[in-house]
């Protein structure tokens, strides 16, 4: 039994490096496959809907599966919305799918604007409702079976990440004045020496919040996805179906630890995003 | 066999253990504060959930490099 099993990996070994050698590795990996974006939308049993190609002065601009999921999240937001707006213009005691999104709007409002960003929050809770909003939807589309995750593009969430990265800095500027807003970098206090060195790391660090805002999200998307795929192959690297009960079982719990990141992501890119833009408005503490 | 696909082993097994310690720490003292001082607990849960967050985004940014490097 040892033979056959050596015999049968080194076999599987062979096969892969000559994949590798042929350039093929990259086209037979199906986990990147169906993380990365694509041009079709992918019923893979049943049916495959290819989508149309587009191109504006030399630029892709083609539909591809993140853009339709991030399209069909959008409109889900626009319908679901008007309609919670217009409950309120009725009477303001909630009613229906109006209660459930209520407690979503007051938490973003009382537990993530209020405390970071203090006076003058107001102003901020429709951005930041907008980026909670779209986050969760797109995070728990990608959790139904055949459909894709836009926020797993690094396109999409650095798109995010620079909105956030605008509306910190233009308001941080509008409140505080380009001059003071720069001036204000630099905490009070500091040793004269320190000044030049603190003045370049604060200035850096502007650039590298955005940016890790980016990453957390697509990274945390993507990993999870990555996690399920991997564990339902172990079926197929092992090559028994006795596995599968181990792996389908795992690959539950960890689709239900999605559930739990799906929304959680949503809440810490929006509570940052809030934190960074008090930061930037109340520079004195 | 790929050279690039050990050091990406390796590395995200690195990631995994700085990352661990870090958020560990981070969840013990918070524990702690919050047994201490149980009216504080929502204000320490917040700050908490912050900092883990950052934590998690170094060593998410360690862990796409050791992805990069397993494709290479």
């Amino acid at each position: 039994m040892l033979d056959t099993l050596t015999a049968n990996s080194a076999k599987l070994a062979a096969d892969t490096l000559k994949q590798v050698a042929a350039g093929q590795g990259e086209k037979d990996n199906w986990i990147m496959h169906h993380v990365l974006d694509a041009d079709k939308l992918d019923f893979k049993p049943f049916f495959e809907i290819q989508l149309p190609h587009f191109s504006l002065f030399g630029i892709d601009i083609s539909i591809t599966k993140h853009v339709v999921f991030m399209w069909l999240a959008s409109l889900l937001l626009i319908i679901l919305m008007i309609k919670v707006s217009k409950s309120y213009k009725k009477s303001l005691i909630p009613k229906g799918v109006t209660n459930f999104f209520e407690v979503f709007i007051i938490f973003v409002r009382d537990e993530i604007a209020k405390p970071t960003i203090g006076t003058g929050y107001q102003q901020f809770v429709p951005y930041l409702l907008t980026a909670f909003f779209f986050i969760l939807f797109c995070n728990f589309l990608g959790l139904v079976p055949f459909s894709a995750t836009a926020t797993s593009n690094i396109s999409v969430t650095a798109t995010l990440a620079i909105s956030s990265f605008l509306v910190t800095q233009i308001s941080g500027m509008r409140k505080n004045g380009i001059f003071g807003y720069f001036k204000g970098l630099v905490p009070h206090g500091v040793p004269i020496a320190l000044v030049p060195v603190m003045a370049v790391v604060e200035f850096i660090g502007l650039f590298t919040k955005p940016f890790a805002l980016a990453i957390r999200l697509f990274a945390n998307m993507t990993a999870g996805h990555i996690i399920i795929f991997a564990l339902i192959s172990l079926i197929f690297v092992m090559k028994t179906v006795y596995v599968a009960p181990v792996s389908i079982a795992l690959a539950l719990f960890i689709y239900l630890l999605e559930i739990l990141v799906a929304l959680l992501q949503a809440y810490i890119f929006t509570m940052l995003s809030s934190l960074f833009i008090g930061m930037a408005v109340h520079q004195d503490h | 066999m790929n050279l690039a696909w050990l050091a990406a082993g390796i590395g995200a097994g690195i990631t995994i253990v700085g990352g661990a310690l870090g958020i560990g720490k981070l969840a013990a003292s918070a524990m702690e504060a919050s047994g201490r001082q149980p009216e504080a607990a929502s204000a320490i849960r917040v700050s908490m959930i912050i900092a883990a967050a950052l934590i998690e985004g170094i060593s998410l940014f360690a862990l796409v490099i050791c992805f990069l490097l397993s494709g290479k």
